[in-house]
């Protein structure tokens, strides 16, 4: 796996070969001078009694091994990020400065109530900004991430049925979706049944409505759905749904393709999370955290989790418990990402609403100019146009030995995060492929040229080149499959390797 | 007497004397590329026509692996553990995943011949 050894110390000016940490520790070595430690130990029975095996290391080495690490690294500070589904858009360097003031990163959530009244109305308008964009009535601040705002809105669903004394099975989720979806339905104990997509890749409509009955707790559809698409027919599913007394949850994890455009409330939906690190930009993915505030209908918001923040007078206070208690309960310790609110009402108030709608607008425009510079040489998984990412299948790429992996490592060389692919799994090698609104044209164009030149040397029968990249990456292509039947988890140390490098 | 049927979700059964050996085709396993796990119902389950019944992991996806025919499970491939690439080898045979008891040997009827499913898979790219 390791490259050819061309120089003698086997680096490559700033690409540097560096060994695991664990690697390059050598007993006695510290970054720091502390007196042993007098008196008598009081851990009992709990006093260790053997090394534990970290490295041993100088603070020049640690720093040199965690900044050569960043330089293997590909981030969206780096360069074109065109993950689909993922929102690798850039982070607005105000967010930063916002964010790390420090009457604002020195806060500690168990302070009292009345010296962090800053901090309250940041939450407090953040959630009401939400309420406005969306159309929604209610909105649960806390959850960590778009899955856990899923988790958050088929719980406070789950507790409206039983409120209701009518538990219910099943939950449709259309095929399209992100795999978190069942996921979160099976976890709150319900029958996951999955809805076609038709041709044109929306929800079936019809295919909808025959699996509705009594015993449907809700829905979850995505919207702008996977596949890169509006989906036409929400209302007529807002309305099927409620119907037979269910409700219907979206997944707002695309809503940076219509925020400032389309209210979801409009459209009928209960509860919907919003990504706030993909629409309102805070840096994610690659340990960056999420943040998956959840909007609520009427008919949901009683049971929303706690805590959350009300106004007494001029002040804010934080209810942290329900008298009632219809809430469902509490989905983290404290109240949510504060890191992220400060960010994201930062993007919000610094777009304003004019700029938040040209955020969408821009984020679709540069989709649709690579679906149409690509069109001729991919094959378009729909026609078009699209919302925020260009999808693709590998139809165009049949017979030439190349597959959707292949161009997506062949890419890596060409300097480009890769796009997402295989998904989503309704589309036979997928390629999805999301620009953002903060890349420019040019930025786009030189992206497309590579993306031309790839598949036109996959189409003239050059498949072996494809088989060979990345040449260029820090490491050259993994053996996935070694690596998913034989995982080695940890590292071992030289004596107990015998076991491990089978 | 054998005879193999197959589905659209790309299941093979092959019945002798009551009991079907149950596995993915050929066409699955190169859609799916290199298997690394699979996940097996324990013996005595009983399993529902048309329902998941199996789990198979590849570096690409996870799938569910549905029951062709209803019926109780009475041995699974075990070997399949230690080594899923069986599954890509010998697909319709070492890599084969449950058998069962057929509850309802009718259900076979509904299923595709070899012929068909050769014609449904042609169809599909």
């Amino acid at each position: 796996m390791n490259r050819e050894r061309i120089t003698i110390s086997g680096d490559r000016a700033l690409a540097i070969e560096e060994p695991l940490i664990f690697e390059q520790g050598r007993p006695g070595c510290s970054g720091v001078d502390l007196p042993e430690p007098s008196g008598q130990a009081r851990l009992g029975r709990f006093e260790r009694n053997g090394p534990i095996g970290l490295p041993d290391l100088s603070e020049p080495q640690i720093v040199r091994h965690y900044t050569r690490l960043s330089q293997q690294n590909y981030g969206i500070d780096t360069g074109f990020f065109p993950l689909g589904s993922c929102t690798m858009k850039h982070n607005p360097r105000l967010n930063e400065k916002l964010a790390r003031l420090p009457g604002i990163a020195d806060l500690h959530p168990l302070q009292p109530v009345s010296t962090v009244q800053g901090a309250l109305e940041i939450i407090d308008t953040l959630a009401h900004w939400l309420k406005v964009l969306t159309g929604m009535p209610a909105v649960a601040m806390s959850p960590a991430a778009g899955a856990h705002g899923e988790l958050c809105g088929v719980m406070a669903i789950r507790a409206a049925l039983e409120a209701a004394g009518d538990p219910r099975k099943r939950i449709l989720v259309a095929d399209s979706a992100h795999g978190t979806n069942p996921a979160t339905a099976a976890a709150c104990g319900y029958t996951v049944e999955a809805v076609p997509t038709t041709k044109e890749g929306h929800v079936d409509l019809d295919e909808f409505k025959r699996r509705l009955g009594p015993d449907v707790a809700g829905t979850m559809i995505t919207n702008p759905n996977t596949c890169g698409l509006f989906e036409r027919d929400m209302i007529a599913i807002a309305e099927a749904v409620h119907g037979i007394g269910g409700y219907f949850y979206c997944d707002g994890a695309n809503f940076n393709a219509i925020v400032g455009r389309v209210r979801p409330g409009d459209l009928g939906i209960d509860a919907m999370h919003i990504n706030l690190h993909k629409t309102f930009s805070t840096p994610h993915g690659g340990g960056g955290p999420g943040s998956g505030p959840v909007v609520l209908s009427a008919a949901l918001a009683p049971f929303a989790p706690l805590p959350y923040v009300v106004h007494r007078g001029k002040a804010f206070e934080l209810v942290e418990q329900r008298d009632d208690g219809q809430a469902f309960g509490r989905l983290k310790a404290f109240h949510g990402q504060m890191g992220m609110f400060v960010r994201a009402l930062a993007y919000m108030m610094s777009h304003g609403s004019d700029g938040l709608a040209q955020v969408s607008g821009d984020a679709v425009l540069n989709a649709n100019y690579l679906l149409a510079c690509l069109a001729d040489v991919l094959t378009p998984a729909f026609p078009g146009p699209c919302m925020h990412e260009a999808l693709f299948n590998d139809s165009s790429l049949k017979d030439t030995g190349v597959t959707t992996l292949d161009i997506a490592k062949a890419l890596i060389d060409e300097g480009y995060h890769p796009m997402t692919v295989y998904f989503p799994l309704v589309v036979h090698g997928a390629m999805l492929i999301e620009p953002t609104e903060t890349e420019s044209k040019d930025s786009l164009d030189r992206f497309i040229a590579s993306m031309r030149g790839l598949v036109e040397r996959a189409k003239a029968g050059d498949a072996a080149y494809f088989q060979d990249a990345p040449r260029h990456a820090p490491r050259r292509r993994l053996d996935e499959t070694t690596a998913a039947r034989h995982p080695i988890l940890r590292w071992r140390p030289e004596s107990a390797k015998g076991e491990a490098a089978e | 007497m054998s005879d193999t049927k197959f589905t659209e979700e790309h299941e093979w059964i092959r019945v002798e004397g009551g009991i079907g050996t149950i596995g993915i085709t050929d066409y699955a396993q190169k859609q799916l590329g290199d298997v690394v796990y699979v996940e097996l119902p324990e013996p005595g389950r009983k399993v529902e026509k048309g329902k998941d019944m199996a789990v198979v992991e590849s570096v690409k996806a996870a799938s569910e692996v549905y029951a062709p025919v209803s019926g109780e499970v009475v041995e699974i491939n075990a070997k399949l553990k230690d080594e899923p690439a069986t599954v890509n080898a010998a697909p319709m045979a070492g890599g084969w995943f449950v058998k069962i008891r057929l509850s309802d040997p009718k259900e076979l009827e509904g299923l595709l011949s070899e012929t068909a499913y050769r014609d449904f898979v042609r169809g599909l790219h």
